[in-house]
């Protein structure tokens, strides 16, 4: 017997009510209940860094929380990132630099390089790639996308 | 994977919480940050999960008496935000950046390191070094149990069934007081292949390693010989020290990294 709860949450701006499986953890939620296929899952477990989100203006592993834990939270995806100036910016930088290939990492590399802007980080290279170091791309892209960041921080692009 | 399926409860006080994890099979969840990973490889089963997050009044960090006493549900990144952390007890603020990756620091609490007692992680090696304290409470009530008689063994722990971690004590660092802090991994973020933790006041040397056994260990030897100031003959007692292997790397290559790591430490202590 699957246990349920109703939760109540904030997701990109929008008010959101579902019932949910227990079990279910948030990109789960986001994917499957809401439809919002740009939160990616890779490893499962935390490492890989594909489904890393905005709860609460902060990043978190969206396959290390649960939908239920999420209530009463305001959940920002990729979908809704670019609603803010810098993160508009970053999308800009991301494609003028070509800092995707296959773009499977894109949305929690996205979402962990504007925690770091927003946050105040320099344009340090090194700072930068410690930020961004549990986020994978498997491409190998990381250059274009240090560059990316690098650019929004020194004003090189902007929304 | 996805987790198995198991009863939520997400209770708002601390004695609720106590009554619910008196039941059978019942896990806590703090930040979830390790056992979200173990339940979704089902190494981790539990029948009944306690949500802690409901549980405000076990976050905060207060100073009294040169302690500074953490709630167990305060998150790494609030630490990271603490002037008094930052102030206070600057091996552990060294230490922080070091523990998997912002996002993680974003959810991770410091009382879920500690109840969980991963031998590769920083926090229950910062605490042993400094010489902390877990404070824990049960049906029986709260009782403090030092950071030396802390970890028993493989994520074993002095904290009996049915205890919660709900604090963890560490003593401000006092005039003079020096640290060093030292990790060796192959990634950023990654666990440690080895690590070092040094707490020295005057001829007092602490020294606590973590990732090279089934729990931090303080090295007996090397707190000796650094008393003196001799670091060469710190990293040659660490022959002494019972060392295990694990999947990376065997005792011989952690001997070596511990010894490595050792001096960076001592020299940043020292610096």
């Amino acid at each position: 017997m699957t246990q349920t709860r109703t939760i109540t949450l904030t997701v990109n701006g929008d008010s959101v009510t579902r019932t949910v499986p227990v079990r279910m953890n948030l990109a789960d939620f986001l994917r499957a209940e809401l439809g919002l296929t740009g939160t990616h899952v890779g490893c499962e477990h935390g490492v890989c860094g594909a489904c890393t989100l905005h709860v609460d203006d902060a990043p978190v592993r969206s396959c290390l929380m649960l939908a239920v834990q999420a209530d009463g939270a305001s959940v920002t995806t990729v979908e809704g990132l670019a609603d803010s100036g810098r993160g508009a910016a970053l999308r800009a930088a991301f494609t003028a630099r070509n800092a995707l290939q296959c773009g499977y990492c894109t949305p929690g590399m996205l979402a962990s390089a504007l925690d770091y802007i927003d946050t105040g980080g320099s344009a340090d290279r090194a700072a930068i790639r410690e930020h961004l170091s549990g986020n994978y791309c498997r491409c190998t892209g990381y250059q274009a996308i240090v560059d990316a960041v690098c650019d929004v921080i020194e004003g090189r692009v902007t929304a | 994977m996805k987790a198995p399926d198991f009863r939520y409860e997400r209770p708002a006080s601390l004695s609720e919480a106590l009554a619910l994890l008196a039941e059978e099979d019942a896990t806590p969840i703090a930040g979830g940050q390790s056992l979200m990973p173990m339940m979704n490889f089902r190494m981790a089963a539990p029948a009944l999960l306690v949500d802690l997050n409901g549980l405000a009044d076990l976050a905060g960090i207060t100073a009294a008496d040169g302690w500074l006493t953490i709630g167990a549900m305060t998150r790494y990144a609030a630490l990271e935000g603490s002037a008094q952390v930052m102030e206070g007890v600057p091996l552990m603020a060294r230490a922080l950046p070091h523990i998997a990756h912002p996002a993680i620091r974003t959810r991770g609490t410091l009382g879920g390191s500690l109840a969980l007692a991963d031998p590769a992680a920083e926090m229950p090696a910062v605490l042993l070094a400094l010489g902390g304290e877990v404070v824990v409470e049960g049906p029986g009530g709260p009782r403090t149990i030092a950071a030396d008689d802390w970890a028993t063994g493989l994520y074993e722990t002095a904290r009996a069934p049915g205890e919660l971690v709900t604090a963890i004590r560490v003593p401000l660092a006092a005039p003079g007081q020096r640290f060093g802090f030292h990790e060796l991994a192959r990634r950023h973020g990654d666990y440690a292949l080895a690590g070092v933790c040094i707490a020295a006041t005057g001829d007092a040397v602490r020294v606590a390693f973590f990732a090279i056994s089934d729990r931090p260990v303080r090295a007996p030897g090397a707190e000796a010989a650094l008393a003196t100031g001799d670091i060469d003959a710190a990293v040659a007692a660490l022959a002494d020290l019972p060392i295990d292997g694990d999947l990376h790397a065997g005792p011989d290559t952690k001997r070596h990294l511990a010894g490595v790591a050792l001096r960076r430490a001592w020299a940043e202590a020292t610096s």
